[in-house]
């Protein structure tokens, strides 16, 4: 299987969306860091749900409910064993990985945060995984502590050390990040934390659709991600948590399918993960999630990986040859995740040139205001690559940039 | 293409490159801050108020070509002008870059005509008019105008 060379043009052929055009050029999609396209058995998933078996899920004993119920919870099965959780209840369907951390602060730290305590995040954190825990700290008193990072985008290891102490509640890391494409240490950095007893959250939306994710040999507590990222639908996402903090925590949300017994005196909750799922969740697309797992597995990750690794390298040495572009990010690991800033040119220019070339790219701060602003920046222009672009879409690219500086000389 | 031609005129990228009344102005007696919250632009307009006229107009800030060279236009349209005059200009800017209501002005316009490539771009209105909401927000005394329709 490795031998062979990647399928890139029947690859191509599963996405319909691929065979767009856009301003009279062939689409050419550079930002699935901002979200992945779809491909056929995804959405083909979706309209056979709903033409076939479309009912509410967990409550019904007709037919319909038992098959919507059956393929929900396959789902579920399926993408535990993608990220090697060690059984489907640790497994809690949510909207995206901004719910599952808001989840996790909010309902561990109901549970375990005080006063005086802090929850150690990163400086290249998305703005998902800061303003939870902001919120929490100005409820309980707590205070927010930031791991600082190197000009080329790696974390300061030395510093995290120092910064855990014995009243880290939490540390709440990105696996890698949006902006720079870091794929930050995290096993080693699971370790030391667990060495002072503190639980580690790992927000895992940029990492999953390119990296193995294993959550039992990283050992984290938490791993949070999206499924439209991972070729899936918008609105999906998976929050993993180990049974022992899930357990000792409160519901986040009250309401159906969370409870056993509800009475006006008191009330029961469910056995996990239902304990986490209140009301009818995203059904549909859950089930079109597991089908994007089917779809990826079947691509292969770590053929995948190796293709956009080369996708990521040629792109680089492609860009880094325009006289005036600065590549923000230059971490020795790294995924297929290129921001840039030209001089002279602002990024919302960038991105508005490449899309009259049919390049899709993201301008702007990417939710990562923080991090814009430790490298003295308002905005990037942010390339993204998935396993469907091609080595001809980076010439496009480059060739678009170059029109951006002739409009712009 | 010939669109990006009409978005990125000569002039938009001249008053870019070289902005006009960019600077603070310290004799303002009418200040506010704007930003969009969706791309970060930021842009802060310095008004000098004498009784109902625009005697001095600044402006400082980051953002792309458009919003730039649209608060240099701006400030260099805005100067002697009154309340009732800047806010008809608004009104006729924001017509022309949006392309809904009455035909624009031309002779109003004067080389402010020169943002209606926006029109085509809808996705880059907001970067046109910030500057002008915020212009807006100075004279009606607000300091923070968030602003991001």
């Amino acid at each position: 299987m490795k031998t062979q060379p990647f399928p890139i043009e029947q690859i191509r052929q599963d996405f319909p969306i691929l065979r767009q055009s856009v301003h009279g050029r062939p689409l050419v999609y550079l930002d699935s860091a901002a979200t992945s396209q779809k491909p056929r058995a995804v959405i083909d998933t979706l309209v056979r749900y709903y033409e076939e078996e479309n009912a509410n899920i967990h409550r019904g004993i007709h037919t319909l409910s038992e098959l919507a119920t059956a393929d929900y919870e396959a789902a579920r099965r399926k993408i535990a064993a993608f990220i090697h959780a060690p059984d489907p209840r640790n497994v809690i369907f949510v909207k995206g990985t901004t719910e599952a951390i808001n989840l996790v602060a909010t309902s561990y730290g109901r549970a375990f945060v005080g006063d005086g305590d802090e929850i150690l995040i990163s400086a290249m954190e998305h703005h998902s995984n800061i303003v939870p825990w902001q919120l929490l700290c100005e409820q309980v008193g707590a205070k927010l502590r930031v791991i600082p990072i190197t000009d080329d985008g790696e974390l300061v290891i030395e510093e995290y050390q120092r910064l855990l102490n014995p009243r880290t509640k939490m540390v709440a890391l990105v696996h890698v990040s949006n902006v720079l494409g870091t794929v930050n240490p995290v096993k080693q950095m699971i370790e030391m934390a667990h060495a002072e007893g503190i639980p580690v959250l790992l927000d895992g939306a940029q990492a999953v659709p390119h990296v193995r994710v294993d959550v039992q040999d990283l050992d984290c507590d938490f791993y949070a991600f999206s499924g439209h990222k991972l070729f899936g639908p918008t609105g999906t996402g998976i929050l993993f948590g180990k049974e022992k903090w899930l357990d000792s925590m409160p519901p986040y949300q009250g309401g159906g399918d969370m409870i056993s017994t509800v009475t006006f005196e008191k009330t029961t909750y469910n056995a996990l993960p239902y304990k986490f799922e209140a009301g009818t969740p995203n059904i549909a697309g859950n089930i079109g999630l597991g089908a994007a797992i089917d779809y990826v597995e079947g691509v292969g990750l770590e053929a995948a990986g190796a293709y956009e690794h080369d996708l990521l390298v040629c792109a680089t040495e492609a860009l880094q040859a325009i006289p005036g572009l600065r590549i923000i990010g230059n971490a020795k690991e790294k995924t297929g995740v290129i921001s840039f800033v030209l001089d002279g040119i602002h990024a919302h220019d960038v991105g508005t040139i490449l899309d009259t070339h049919g390049v899709a790219i993201r301008a702007g701060h990417h939710c990562a205001m923080p991090l814009m602003a430790r490298y003295g920046l308002a905005a990037t222009a942010r390339a993204s690559f998935a396993f469907y672009n091609t080595r001809d879409e980076i010439a496009v690219l480059v060739k678009a940039i170059d029109e951006a500086k002739e409009v712009f000389s | 293409m010939s669109d990006l031609r009409e978005l990125y005129q000569q002039v938009i990228l001249d008053h870019n490159k070289s902005p006009r009344n960019f600077r603070k102005l310290d004799s303002a007696n009418r200040m506010a801050e704007g930003h969009n919250p969706l791309c970060g632009d930021e842009v802060t307009v310095y008004v000098e108020l004498v009784d109902d006229v625009i005697n001095e107009i600044a402006f400082q800030g980051h953002g792309c070509a458009i919003s730039k060279a649209s608060a240099s236009m701006m400030t260099a349209g805005l100067k002697g002008k009154t309340i009732q005059e800047a806010e008809a200009l608004f009104t006729e800017v924001r017509q022309m870059v949006t392309g809904e209501g009455d035909q624009p002005n031309a002779d109003l316009l004067g080389r402010l005509t020169a943002l209606s490539g926006v029109r085509e771009f809808p996705n880059r209105v907001k970067c046109a008019t910030l500057p002008w909401h915020t212009m807006r927000g100075a004279l009606k005394g607000e300091k923070d105008v968030v602003f991001d329709e």
